[in-house]
């Protein structure tokens, strides 16, 4: 037994930054940036991957840097937990960085090579976030990564709404970091070590379990995107470039969840039962709510946004799930949910990333964000569009693909539920359940919306019919996650087999038995009570679909004719007439009228320039952040009274506090 | 797998194939009866589909292989359906393969298709029905869920063929989740079958139709198959009503003799449940599109209850 994966990962971080800096010496020089160093960052990502899959399996490492403050040096460690998200941050970044060759050209905002830096820098961060072992180097890394992304989504600082976005993003970022660092003091129990191992041994009585809890829960859902937290999302996301979305939407979300696993699963001893009610209840709420939003956004990045809110909140349902059952001592169903919680973040990480990085080649090739100007990319891009069908049935959450595996296992949790000793309990889990298929249901019409209005019908612009397709990096790096997302999808077990050591580590049974199932049937609990195998159902569509076409063709004929479509009698359709992003959105806002706050401007009968507008804003901003702002504005105007401007004024302050000091410590 | 169960396999699936446009064709005609019109053929839909595969297919100009593949797709995602909803035996390999939410993902993928495929020509009927579709979709599609949900938690299995068995072996009775979950699948099937009072097959209105506005630019062997697979959904959806409110005489164990006794069986129960189905049809008007929610939403509101009365009662 090597630390072989801890090795890769600290010489992976190295990697990382020496591409960076490589990045900083030549800061212009596009060619050797796009082409050298974002090939070899994938190709270091790709190692991490691998060694980190390889180092799932394997007990913990751990290791003492000779770096940081003097007498503080820097723990890292790599178990079960840390090696599966190393592994997602590996697979899933190396596409990215393959894309990103294709991707980042020389623009009016940062320079490429600084872009470089930021970018492997904020890789770095999120593999040490991954690999601490202390308190300090967590906050250190988290803090890197926070402010790298920062800059990365600032990439274009000279518009004014980017600057805003990145502003927004900061803030919330470090609000969430001060819940984290209050959790770590909680967390040490008095005793001053700021080592998770320390922390493994504390045992916290009364109250500060809970307390820790809830501020990992406030910490890592900031940064996560739970309700109320969720506002920087739709705003950061649009305003960064495509690969950094992705990164950031795919993976950067995932080390919040990470965070929250290791807080509750490891350091924290004990769980109680409502906390799990907690997680399942707000995870809820904000699947739901996430795809209400994603429902009606006109932004095809804003849209993603709301998705990827969607996708936390079904990850935080199924760690609430999986809180409840293990506090109950049910572990083999909290195997199953925690499969699923894992399952569905590596899934998230490789069709929410094909989703944002189609949206850059789209936006590269059509300067165009905004739905309703877009449409029919399927003629002018193909690869583009075809492979992003592939990661919208995936997200849709349709078998035989990847995003229904997590669903299924989530909802065979949901749905053997034993016996659990609160009544209430007993019965919120099926509405949890209805809940959550109404929530991918959703997600289905959101699917339908954002590949429909994008790459199908006609285009709405005439400049669309200059619209190219994607160039070979960017080619490459998208076809890579859409084998990722049918390869998850059709080996289930498989890749079960691979996340169950990680179970074992933090619940103590695993969700596969031996001899239950097969490498081709999954079959959790045992198969008489449900069983799933992607890759029959696939191969069996598939013969089908090929056996009809060929029967068809041979008894009948395959002749076809082009005509123009009907027209209804009414010769000048254009393509306007199609169905807008807010017509297409149109149903859900009427029904689900409440959740928005709308303003709608309606045209009297009389206007000779008819024209309607409507803009859709969230309730939260309203409720909680615009007080928020406006008392910390009365605060400081308030504080900013004591600002006379004169000297001696100051020099009376300080004669004030040190005669109040004088008095108090005496 | 034994040599029988994969011979009641096949012969499931060709006898849903087969009977499918029957179906269709019982309902069309118990529904012209009702309503004192003179009924076509029981054979129509068949000649419909002869007809169709017989002509050329006519395919707009700016159409992408999106709309050509998508026929296909609907209908073999329909066809893996009809293998795995037991309305024979119960023996099927298939079965385990797919379960009950992996049934509700096949007709999620086929609607999915569906719809993209009307978005793509980009006309404004392709998309007004794409949206409408989806609109229903997303309230029946957890409703479907959630009745399914029901039967597995009384039978304890998401497999489907072990539903059927579990349900088979109780003595009749009425059971109050049982009841619930009828209704709202009931419900449930009117909606996805593109039935009054939520949307009407026979319709070119503008203002009303939904499936038939997806499908406005089909023609020839694309429609035919699309109106197969139709007819081969409304099939699978009476079998699932069957297998799980009235499983009783389906063959269980795989030899195809039982398979062949349980047939009779079927089609009885398909023929009263076309007449059922002609009888909603005649007795109610089509709702306005957003009046569906309410009903749908009502629907799934009524399969989450039979879900808590499972619970609360036992079974």
């Amino acid at each position: 037994m090597t630390d072989t994966g801890l090795f890769v990962t600290l010489a992976t971080i190295l990697g990382w930054l020496a591409i960076g800096a490589l990045g900083l010496a030549r800061p212009r020089d596009l060619p050797f940036i796009s082409r050298g160093l974002f090939p070899a960052g994938a190709i270091v990502a790709l190692l991490l991957g691998f060694a980190a899959m390889m180092a799932i399996g394997e007990g913990p490492h751990s290791r003492v840097l000779a770096l940081g403050l003097p007498d503080l040096p820097f723990h890292v460690r790599i178990d079960s937990l840390s090696a599966f998200f190393l592994f997602l941050l590996g697979a899933a970044s190396a596409a990215i960085s393959v894309f990103s060759a294709g991707y980042f050209r020389s623009s009016e905002g940062t320079a490429p090579g600084v872009v470089c830096f930021q970018y492997h820098a904020f890789l770095a961060a999120m593999a040490l976030v991954l690999i601490a072992d202390d308190a300090y180097v967590f906050m250190v890394a988290w803090e890197t990564m926070a402010l790298a992304s920062f800059f990365l989504v600032t990439t274009e600082h000279r518009i004014p709404e980017i600057r805003r976005a990145g502003f927004l993003y900061l803030l919330i970022a470090h609000v969430g970091a001060i819940g984290i660092l209050l959790c770590f003091g909680v967390l040490q129990g008095g005793q001053g070590d700021y080592t998770f191992d320390a922390m493994r041994r504390v045992q916290l009585v009364g109250y500060w379990p809970t307390i820790a809890f809830l501020l990992a829960l406030f910490g890592f859902g900031a940064k996560a995107g739970i309700l109320p937290l969720h506002v920087w999302l739709p705003e950061a996301h649009p305003a960064a470039p495509s690969p950094v979305s992705a990164l950031m939407s795919g993976v950067m979300l995932k080390t919040a969840i990470y965070g929250l696993l290791r807080v509750t699963f490891d350091l924290l001893g004990t769980q109680v039962w409502w906390w799990g009610v907690v997680a399942l209840a707000l995870g809820l709420v904000t699947a739901i709510f996430g795809v209400i939003y994603a429902c009606v956004q006109t932004d095809m990045k804003r849209l993603l946004a709301y998705s990827s809110i969607e996708n936390i909140g079904i990850l935080l349902a199924g760690i609430g799930l999986a809180l409840l059952f293990n506090a109950y001592g049910k572990q083999l169903l909290a195997a199953i949910a925690m499969t699923a919680v894992l399952y569905h973040a590596l899934n998230h990480a490789f069709f929410k990333s094909l989703l944002f990085l189609a949206t850059g080649s789209v936006l590269h090739s059509t300067k165009e964000r905004s739905l309703g100007r877009l449409g029919g990319l399927i003629h002018r891009m193909p690869w583009v569009a075809w492979l992003a069908l592939v990661g919208t049935l995936a997200i849709a959450g349709l078998p035989p693909l990847n995003g229904f595996v997590s669903e299924w296992l989530l909802l065979q949790a949901f749905l053997f539920t034993p016996e659990l000793p609160q009544s209430f309990v007993n019965m919120l889990v099926p509405i949890a359940a209805a809940a959550l298929v109404l929530a991918a249901a959703l997600a289905g019409y959101v699917m339908v919306k954002f590949y429909g209005v994008v790459f199908l019908g006609r285009p709405r612009e005439a400049s669309l019919a200059y619209a190219h397709d994607a160039g070979g990096f960017e080619r490459a790096g998208l076809a890579y996650l859409a084998a990722g997302c049918v390869l998850l999808g059709v080996l289930p077990v498989t890749v079960i087999g691979i996340i169950d050591p990680v179970n074992s580590l933090l619940i103590g049974a695993t969700a596969l038995k031996e001899g239950q199932g097969n490498w081709l049937l999954l079959a959790p609990i045992n198969p008489d009570r449900a069983s799933y195998s992607p890759l029959i159902v696939l191969v069996v569509i598939a013969s089908v679909v090929l056996i009809t076409i060929q029967l068809v063709h041979r008894f009948y004929h395959g002749r076809v004719r082009k005509a123009p479509p009907w027209d209804c009698g009414f010769p000048s359709q254009t393509a306007r007439m199609q169905d807008t992003a807010e017509g297409f959105g149109q149903p859900i806002r009427q029904v689900f009228e409440p959740f928005f706050r709308m303003e709608r401007h309606l045209p009297s009968p009389f206007d000779r320039e008819p024209r309607y507008a409507v803009t859709v804003e969230d309730h939260f901003w309203y409720a909680i952040y615009a007080p928020i702002a406006r008392a910390a504005e009365r605060l400081a105007r308030i504080v900013g009274l004591l600002q006379q401007g004169r000297i001696s004024v100051y020099l009376v302050y300080s004669f004030i506090t040190l005669i109040a000091l004088l008095f108090l410590v005496r | 797998m034994t040599l029988g169960a994969f011979i009641s396999q096949l012969l499931q699936v060709a006898i849903a194939l087969a009977l499918a446009p029957l179906l269709v064709g019982w309902v069309n005609q118990c529904r012209a009866w009702l309503q004192n019109k003179s009924a076509p053929s029981l054979f129509m839909p068949y000649r419909t589909i002869r007809k169709l595969f017989m002509k050329d297919a006519v395919v707009a100009e700016n159409a992408s292989p999106m709309f050509r593949l998508s026929p296909y797709v609907v209908f073999g995602a329909m066809c893996c359906a009809a293998a795995i909803v037991p309305s024979l035996a119960t023996d099927l390999p298939f079965a385990s393969a797919a379960d009950a939410i992996a049934l509700v993902g096949l007709f999620a993928l086929a609607r999915m298709f569906i719809a993209l495929a009307a978005m793509d020509i980009g006309t404004a009927f392709g998309s007004l029905g794409a949206r409408r579709e989806m609109f229903i979709g997303f309230l029946a599609e957890p409703a479907l869920l959630m009745v399914l949900f029901t039967a597995s938690l009384i039978s304890g299995s998401t497999s489907l063929p072990t539903i059927v068995e579990a349900l088979a072996r109780r003595e009749f009775a009425i059971y109050p989740s049982l009841a619930f979950a009828g209704v709202a699948f009931t419900m449930v099937s009117l909606a996805e079958n593109a039935r009054i009072p939520v949307d009407n097959p026979a319709t070119h209105l503008e203002l009303t139709m939904i499936h038939e506005a997806m499908v406005l630019e089909y023609s020839a062997r694309h429609l035919a198959l699309i109106e197969w697979a139709s007819a081969l959904k409304l099939f699978n959806y009476s079998c699932i009503g069957i297998a799980i409110f009235f499983p009783f005489g389906i063959a269980q164990g795989g030899d195809w003799a039982g398979v062949l006794g349980a047939a009779p069986a079927l089609i009885a129960k398909l023929a009263i449940g076309g007449f059922g189905l002609a009888l909603i049809e005649t007795l109610s008007a089509k709702m306005r599109i957003f009046r569906a929610p309410e009903f749908l939403g009502t629907a799934f509101l009524l399969a989450v209850l039979a879900m808590l009365v499972n619970l609360l009662l036992g079974t």
